[in-house]
C-alpha cells in the first residue's frame, strides 16, 4: 500500500481535468479571484502580463514568491506559475512553493540558449509551448506532462496560435497516414524520439493534454481555437488588458464549453467593452517574436 | 404530462417484467473536465455512453456521471446553462449518478474548504473536504481495497478530496490512510448514488464503472 507521487500519470492526469477550461494570466490576488469567479479552471501567476513584457522591455523573469503565495492563498482553483526556458532553479523555487503546474515559457527571458529544464526530475508537473509537433514532441520527451501551442502571446493576434494548431494537428495527420518503415524517417526530420512518433502515429493524437495559448481575447478567438482541435485555452493579455475583465472572462468560459454553438457564442460576445488593443504579429520584427524561442 | 406519454410509462412498467429492458443510456455531464475518459471506460462496459451538456440532453439519460475537473467551473457552468436545478432535481428523483474527484464533492450535501459561494448538486448525504490530500505535488497513486467488488486496484488521486463524515445511508467502499495516519473514506455509496476521490477513469481498469452499471444501476428501467 505504498503511495507514490509525482508519477507520469498523476502529472498527465493533472491536464486532463483541466480540458475543456481557460486558464487565465493573473498578476496579483483581485485579478485571481475574478478570474475564479468568471470560471477560469487554473490561473497563471505572473508579475507582467505578456502585452507588459513586450511594452516595457527587458528581462522577464519568475515571479515574486510572496505574490505567488498571496495568490494561492486566495482561490481553491489550481494557481500555475512560469519558469525561465532552462532555470531548472527557477523551477525549483516554484516546486518548493507548493504550485500546482509549471510553465516553462518562452514569455520570459530565456536562461538557457541550448538545454530546457529536464523535467523528469521534478514532482510537479511541467507544461511547454510549442510551434508544431517535432517541438512538442521533445518536449514531452524532456517530461513535459502537457502542450500548448505557443501562438504570439502579449499580441491580442490570434493568427499564430491558429497556426501553430493547424501545424500541430497537420503533422499528427499526416504520421497517422503512413507506413510505419516510413516513420524512421518522419522521426529523424521532425528531430524526435522514435518512440514518441510511433505512438503518436497509432494513436492519432498527442500523449499528453494539448492546450492553445497566444493571442487569444475573443469568446469567438477561444471558440475558434477548441474546433482546431485545442483540448482547452490558456487567456493572458486578453483578459486584465481588456476593458471589462470579469465579463470577458465569464464570456470566454462560456464560449469554450460550447464552441460548437454559435448562438452560445454570439450570446456572449454581446455588450463585452473594449477588448485588448493589440499588434500585428506581422509588425512585430522576427527577433521580437516569443515563438521564436525554444529548441 | 401527455397521454401518450402517461400510456409509456404503464406500459414500460408492467412489461418490464417479461420484456428485455433497452440497454441503458448513460450521460457523462460534458461541461469540463476529463469526459473523454468516463466515455470510453463505459462504452467498455457495453452501455450507451453519450456526453450531456443541454437540457434536452440530460433529459434523455438513465443515469449520469459527473467527470473529474474542477468542481467551481462545472457548478459555475451548470449554473449559467441554466441545468443546474435539472441535473438536481433529476438526482433528488432517483437518477443513479457517479462522481470522480470533482464529481464526488458535486454529488456531495455538504462542502469543507469551498468557495464562499460554492453550490453542489447534492444527493449524497456526505461531507467532503475539497482538496484534503494537499496540492499538485501531492498528488499519488496508490493501490487500494474496495470492498466486496476489487482487490487491490490501483487508484489515482490528484488534488483529491477525502470524506470526512458520512450520513447513516452511506456504505464506505474504500479508505485510504493520509499522512497524519487517519483513514479517510475515498469511496462511498447511498443506493444509487456512487462517489470516489480517486480516478478510475485513468487507469486501465473499468472495474468501478462496471460496478456503477452493473450494480448500482441494476433494476433501472431506461426512460426512453
Amino acid at each position: 500500500m505504498s503511495e507514490v507521487k509525482g508519477t507520469g500519470r498523476v502529472k498527465r492526469g493533472m491536464a486532463e481535468m483541466l480540458k475543456g477550461g481557460v486558464i487565465m494570466d493573473v498578476v496579483n490576488a483581485e485579478q485571481a479571484k475574478i478570474a475564479e469567479d468568471a470560471g477560469a479552471v487554473a490561473v497563471m501567476a505572473l508579475e507582467r502580463v505578456p502585452a507588459d513584457i513586450r511594452a516595457q522591455g527587458g528581462v522577464s523573469r519568475m515571479s515574486d514568491p510572496d505574490m505567488i503565495e498571496k495568490i494561492k492563498a486566495t482561490v481553491s482553483i489550481p494557481v500555475m506559475a512560469k519558469a525561465r526556458i532552462g532555470h531548472f532553479t527557477e523551477a525549483r523555487v516554484l516546486e518548493s512553493l507548493g504550485v500546482d503546474y509549471i510553465d516553462e515559457s518562452e514569455v520570459l527571458t530565456p536562461a538557457d540558449y541550448e538545454n530546457h529544464i529536464d523535467k523528469w526530475d521534478f514532482t510537479v508537473p511541467f507544461v511547454c509551448g510549442a510551434t508544431n509537433l517535432g517541438e512538442a514532441l521533445r518536449r514531452i520527451n524532456e517530461g513535459a506532462a502537457m502542450i500548448r501551442s505557443k501562438g504570439e502571446a502579449g499580441t491580442g493576434d490570434v493568427s499564430n496560435a491558429v497556426t501553430h494548431m493547424r501545424k500541430i494537428g497537420g503533422e499528427i495527420r499526416r504520421l497517422s497516414s503512413m507506413r510505419e518503415d516510413e516513420l524512421y524517417v518522419a522521426a529523424k526530420e521532425m528531430q524526435a524520439p522514435f518512440e514518441l512518433v510511433k505512438e503518436v502515429a497509432q494513436s492519432g493524437k498527442l500523449p499528453v493534454v494539448l492546450f492553445t495559448a497566444g493571442g487569444i481575447a475573443t469568446p469567438a478567438d477561444a471558440a475558434m481555437m477548441m474546433h482546431l482541435g485545442a483540448d482547452g485555452v490558456f487567456i493572458g493579455s486578453g483578459i486584465f488588458k481588456s476593458g471589462d475583465p470579469a465579463r470577458r472572462a465569464a464570456a470566454c468560459v462560456k464560449a469554450t464549453t460550447f464552441y460548437d454553438d454559435a448562438k452560445v457564442i454570439a450570446d456572449a460576445s454581446r455588450g463585452l467593452g473594449d477588448a485588448m488593443v493589440g499588434i500585428n504579429v506581422a509588425d512585430i520584427p522576427v527577433p521580437h517574436r516569443l515563438a521564436e524561442r525554444g529548441w | 404530462m401527455s397521454l401518450t406519454f402517461q400510456f409509456l410509462i404503464v406500459w414500460q412498467s408492467a412489461a418490464g417484467n417479461f420484456l428485455p429492458n433497452l440497454p441503458l443510456r448513460i450521460g457523462v455531464l460534458a461541461l469540463q473536465g476529463d469526459v473523454r475518459e468516463h466515455l470510453v471506460a463505459l462504452r467498455d462496459c457495453g452501455v450507451e455512453a453519450i456526453p450531456v451538456r443541454r437540457a434536452s440532453e440530460i433529459e434523455s439519460i438513465d443515469a449520469l456521471v459527473i467527470p473529474g475537473g474542477e468542481s467551481t467551473t462545472i457548478a459555475h457552468l451548470a449554473a449559467t446553462f441554466d441545468v443546474f436545478d435539472l441535473v438536481q432535481n433529476r438526482i433528488k428523483n432517483g437518477m443513479p449518478a457517479y462522481g470522480s474527484c470533482a464529481g464526488m464533492i458535486l454529488l456531495a450535501d455538504r462542502v469543507l474548504d469551498a468557495t464562499a459561494d460554492q453550490k453542489t448538486f447534492g444527493g449524497l448525504d456526505i461531507t467532503v473536504r475539497r482538496n484534503a490530500f494537499g496540492r499538485q505535488v501531492d498528488s499519488f497513486e496508490v493501490d487500494i481495497d474496495m470492498a466486496g467488488l476489487h482487490e487491490r486496484m490501483r487508484a489515482v488521486f490528484i488534488r483529491a478530496p477525502w470524506v470526512e463524515d458520512i450520513g447513516p445511508s452511506v456504505d464506505v467502499l474504500a479508505s485510504v490512510v493520509s499522512s497524519t495516519g487517519i483513514p479517510h473514506a475515498v469511496a462511498v455509496r447511498a443506493g444509487v448514488l456512487l462517489a470516489t476521490s480517486f480516478h478510475p477513469e485513468l487507469t486501465a481498469d473499468s472495474g468501478i464503472h462496471r460496478y456503477f452499471v452493473e450494480e448500482v444501476c441494476k433494476g433501472v428501467v431506461s426512460i426512453r
